[in-house]
């Protein structure tokens, strides 16, 4: 394993895009629309092979977020202690200029559900998730940040607001947070809010990161909008726009456009880097 | 209050109703809601599957494949995050299903497509220079034990499922009766499943088991090819150690 580096201690106030391997030459060939790549963690944990190989190569040319998808921080059990060892090993030895992980949980009576469960927002919960954190922040030795879900539903005994619980937990545990405006733009239409609204309650000084994704449309039983975070397409114009109006408030953030299924060629990848590069300059002009 | 349990337990299981306490955003119901958890969780690990068997996929239709991947994942969901993994159990339960006994080399075939996965993420290794045996003399030829690269997976089998992985994948001449052992090697970042000619698997087996060179090669039998296969080991960088 190569020395940690030091070269990149931050993600740059610029556009990144989710990695994936099929774009590894193009990327190499014309950096220019990303500024940084981001990673899912799960996938760099084998003993070795391409994928690692390909890792270290981009991590000397880019700065690189570690992003997790199965540590199941909101989960009602005790974090995996040995898949937080191995988020622990990534991250020592590439020494990644920013490590998030998301509001949900996925792992139930050792059960691994490959999706980003919802939790209701409650003491009992906040504390569970402050505690989770803790954890996170002390074995890593370094500052997390906590993102934001896709809601396709409310539950009944929530008794925070899911603005007011970040917020809470940025206070208790110091962590950041990643602000996913797609995200913010599903469970908004999805729960019948406004998506403006949250972003005015939303603590955006702890923003260390902010995503874009695409989403599908569907319906719910009762013929109102139900939005999916599918991350399968562009990112539509509300959100461009909800974009625009966040960072017109935070200032320019490192931004990153996530696209995992149906992934397109890089030019159309790319090209969503410029679109988001061009919200950047707005906000600086 | 809907705890995890109550949750998690209709995700795998489409008879099960929609737990209590989950609504939209006018405290009815959450109905359909719901099943968007429901969906994503059997689509995700449904397409991991696809992903992690495609001459599994080709023998059978993707039609098909969705069919015994519905029901593996909800008999076996993951117990890792590494996804990587999953599936390792997927050519037993293939053995087990009545539905498929008329095609007994299923599971075998499915077992390369596990093997495949595992060497591309296996740790990395580098092979030893052929002129390392050779100079060697005869007795210590004979006594030296080998390390293999962990990239390396033997998969034995009564029917020739190295040809008829290379068929479904690959196209080429339809495979032919006899049974096959199947040698994955990885020399750089790719794994190739290759298919070892008559005694090879027995020698393979023996020196993965610790014997040594000499014990091993008595394992051949007549028709085994020795150069042939030391060919392969050495290119493939598949002997990274020698011992004695």
């Amino acid at each position: 394993m190569p020395d940690a580096t030091h070269a990149f201690p931050h993600l740059p106030n610029l556009p990144g895009v989710g990695y994936k391997p099929q774009h590894f030459s193009d990327i190499l060939t014309d950096p220019s629309p990303v500024g940084w790549l981001e990673i899912h963690a799960e996938n760099y944990m084998g003993d070795g092979g391409r994928p690692i190989a390909q890792l270290r190569v981009l991590a000397e040319r880019f700065p690189i977020s570690v992003h997790g998808v199965g540590l199941s921080i909101g989960g009602e059990g005790r974090l995996d202690p040995d898949h937080l060892l191995r988020l622990k090993h990534l991250c020592d030895w590439l020494n990644p200029a920013s490590f998030s992980e998301h509001l949900a949980w996925s792992t139930h009576d050792s059960h691994f559900l490959n999706d980003l469960l919802p939790l209701p927002y409650t003491d009992v919960t906040l504390t569970r998730v402050a505690d989770h954190i803790d954890e996170v922040q002390t074995v890593l030795g370094r500052r997390m940040l906590l993102e934001n879900p896709s809601s396709y539903l409310a539950f009944a005994e929530s008794t925070w607001s899911e603005t007011d619980f970040l917020a809470e937990i940025v206070r208790r545990t110091g962590c950041g947070l990643l602000l996913d405006v797609n995200n913010v733009f599903v469970s908004a239409t999805n729960l019948d809010y406004s998506p403006q609204g949250y972003i005015d309650a939303y603590p955006l000084e702890a923003v260390g990161e902010v995503h874009l994704g695409g989403h599908d449309e569907d319906e719910d039983d009762h013929g109102a909008p139900l939005l999916i975070d599918s991350h399968g397409r562009e990112v539509v114009d509300p959100v461009w726009a909800l974009l625009d109006y966040t960072l017109a408030k935070s200032g320019p953030k490192p931004l990153l456009v996530e696209w995992d299924t149906d992934v397109p060629d890089w030019p159309v990848l790319a090209d969503e880097a410029r679109r988001a590069a061009s919200a950047l300059t707005r906000v600086l002009a | 209050m809907t705890d995890q349990t109550a949750f998690h337990s209709g995700l795998l299981n489409p008879a099960a109703p929609v737990p209590d306490g989950l609504t939209d955003a006018q405290a009815r119901p959450a109905g359909r809601r719901y099943g968007v958890y429901r969906n994503n969780v059997t689509v995700s690990l449904r397409e991991a599957l696809a992903e992690g068997f495609p001459s599994l996929v080709g023998l059978i239709g993707r039609e098909n494949f969705d069919h015994v991947a519905r029901a593996y994942l909800r008999q076996s969901p993951p117990t890792s995050p590494l996804m990587m993994h999953y599936g390792a159990g997927l050519p037993e339960f293939v053995a087990s299903l009545d539905q498929l006994k008329h095609l007994p080399y299923l599971a075998d075939v499915a077992r390369i497509d596990v093997a495949m996965r595992q060497s591309y993420h296996a740790a990395d290794s580098t092979g030893i220079d052929a002129t390392a045996l050779q100079t060697l003399d005869e007795e210590a030829l004979l006594s030296t034990r080998f390390d293999f690269a962990p990239s390396m997976i033997l998969i034995r089998s009564s029917y020739p499922i190295g040809s008829i992985w290379h068929y479904t994948l690959r196209g080429g001449d339809k495979p032919a009766g006899q049974a096959e052992d199947v040698l994955i090697l990885r020399a750089e970042y790719d794994p190739e499943p290759f298919v070892l000619g008559p005694g090879a698997g027995n020698v393979v087996q023996a020196l993965q088991n610790g014997a040594s060179f000499g014990a091993a090669i008595d394992q051949g039998g007549d028709a085994f090819d020795l150069a042939a296969l030391l060919n392969l080991l050495l290119s493939q960088q598949a002997i990274t150690y020698l011992k004695n």
